[in-house]
């Protein structure tokens, strides 16, 4: 009874993958399920769309930027909160994570009316700006699981051993924390590529990433063009959490275990 | 701890930076055709109480409300399976199973439901895309993952010989779950339920794809206040109102679990 409902329920859950994949590989404009052929004339369509060629060349850049900034800051943050005395950590944890209640419409229009004010929304900055602020909370907190996690007594056995503070943090806390770390790069990553209600408000044709050409191509055609691009984000994001479950205990970071 | 806190400390500025224009424009005059902004007003937010607004509240809070209710009887089954199987390589299917979509943007997952409601896959009895029941069906599975996630972290904290002694002493299963595992899981449903009740309230991507239009949330009223009608300072009082009412009820919630939180 619960292990049908179960399935049941996970079906309503993947339903939607697989009518999108299914649909990806459809010969003819018409949506139909299940596909009457099989062709790949979508995903060439994806490739060869110049819109969606400097769409992903902004996520590119974007995504990028905004995870190289947000990875060391976040790290120290992460050894700052460890460092502080509990109670003040965790106040300045509320702070840190706070962002993550914030509406994105509210911060897509704050981010328009600041950028507009400073002539910046030509650029990518205000785009790379939003987004560190948006995946620092998930740097932040999967770093700092793993902080919590580590030894203090390492590091000042290094210390003892005559390693400078930068040495001991290089060849004994870092290594500590790797995968933390990593996990903190995942989460980022995908947040990042996925944004769209922020990224919405403060794009332009010129400077708007995967998501948001989505959306506007979703709006005016309905060919299954996005089909196809939307299977490609789902095998990326698939093989990227499937690999992290492997590798990062993923149930760790999410469940408590007795 | 300062040094090293800065930095982020930095972000979480330009952050509150953007939100306190965001506030100073909910309070200055709009300019129709204009992006100059007048003097100081209540005009933006007396103007929310307005017919065509008011509208978009209600059915914002009717959905939140529906989609909370129909997510949480959803979520539970999949959450205690997830916190219970005792096959590490079920429980790594499920976990996988739950946070793909999690992981999946929205524009890829609505999308989906786009194929699914719009009779591609079978013919509905009653239309389903652009109506308020689709947009619905697109919330609780938008919402599903989260809610999955807090109750297998609740129901995880249960020890499974609470349910066992109930059982000995002969209670039936239904009884046990009425009487043990569900009242001791409260934290997680309420947490659980507070924090999607709160997302739904700002959703847009899913009512703005679904709803094609037809169906109004108030984030879908403020994108088209800002970047339709260019009336900056009306979204922004909207934005406001949204970002209050989140703040509210997830700080509510984050005193309710705080204590559930902190023990082992």
């Amino acid at each position: 009874m619960l292990r049908l409902a179960v399935l049941a329920l996970l079906a309503f859950m993947t339903l939607p993958t697989v009518v999108v994949v299914a649909v990806s590989f459809n010969p003819t404009a018409i949506l139909s399920f299940p596909p009457t052929g099989l062709s790949l004339r979508w995903y060439v369509n994806v490739v060869t769309y110049p819109q969606f060629q400097r769409a992903a060349w902004n996520s590119l850049l974007v995504t990028a930027g905004a995870v190289a900034l947000a990875m060391p800051i976040g790290t120290a943050a992460a050894l700052g909160l460890a460092r502080g005395r509990p109670r003040a950590a965790s106040l300045w944890a509320t702070v840190l994570l706070s962002p993550l209640v914030v509406p994105g419409v509210a911060a897509g229009l704050g981010f328009l009316i600041v950028g507009a004010a400073l002539g910046l929304l030509r650029s990518r900055s205000v785009l790379i700006a939003a987004h560190v602020a948006l995946v620092l909370p998930f740097v932040v907190r999967s770093a700092w699981v793993s902080v919590r996690n580590l030894d203090p007594t390492l590091e000042r056995a290094a210390a003892s051993l005559g390693a400078t503070p930068w040495r001991a943090f290089r060849r004994v806390t870092l290594p500590l924390l790797r995968p933390g770390l990593l996990a903190a790069l995942l989460f980022a990553v995908i947040v990042s590529l996925n944004e769209f209600v922020v990224s919405l408000f403060i794009s332009t044709r010129l400077t708007e990433i995967l998501p948001v050409a989505m959306f506007t191509y979703v709006v005016n055609y309905t060919d299954p063009t996005i089909a196809a691009l939307s299977t490609l984000f789902i095998v990326g994001t698939f093989l990227i959490v499937w690999l992290a479950d492997r590798f990062l205990d993923l149930g760790g970071v999410f469940l408590h275990h007795r | 701890m300062r040094l090293l806190l800065t930095p982020a400390l930095l972000v979480v500025a330009v952050f509150a930076a953007a939100l306190s224009a965001l506030l100073r424009y909910s309070v200055l005059e709009f300019v129709p055709g204009s992006l100059q902004t007048g003097g100081l007003t209540v005009a933006n937010f007396t103007g929310i109480m307005s017919r065509q607004y008011l509208g978009a509240v209600w059915d914002t809070v009717l959905l939140s409300l529906a989609t909370t209710a129909l997510t949480l009887v959803a979520s539970y089954p999949v959450a205690y399976a997830l916190a219970r199987t005792p096959s590490a390589r079920v429980r790594s299917a499920l976990l996988v199973l739950t946070l793909a979509p999690f992981f999946t943007g929205a524009i890829v997952r609505t999308y989906a439901w786009m194929l699914v409601l719009g009779n591609t896959v079978v013919t509905w009895p009653v239309p389903m895309l652009f109506t308020p029941r689709g947009v619905l069906v697109g919330l609780v599975h938008f919402s599903m993952p989260t809610m999955i996630l807090l109750l297998a972290a609740a129901i995880s904290h249960i020890d499974p010989a609470y349910e066992r002694a109930a059982a000995s002493l002969g209670a039936s299963p239904a009884r046990v779950f009425r009487r043990v595992t569900l009242p001791l899981s409260m934290p997680g449903i309420v947490s659980g339920s507070v924090i999607v009740f709160a997302w739904t309230l700002s959703a847009f991507a899913t009512p703005e794809l679904l709803g094609g239009g037809r169906v109004k949330m108030i984030a879908n009223v403020v994108r088209d206040l800002a970047l339709d009608s260019f009336n900056w300072p009306g979204g922004a009082a909207f934005a406001v109102v949204a970002l209050a009412v989140t703040m509210a009820l997830l700080a509510g919630v984050g005193r309710l679990t705080a204590p559930a939180d902190r023990s082992p």
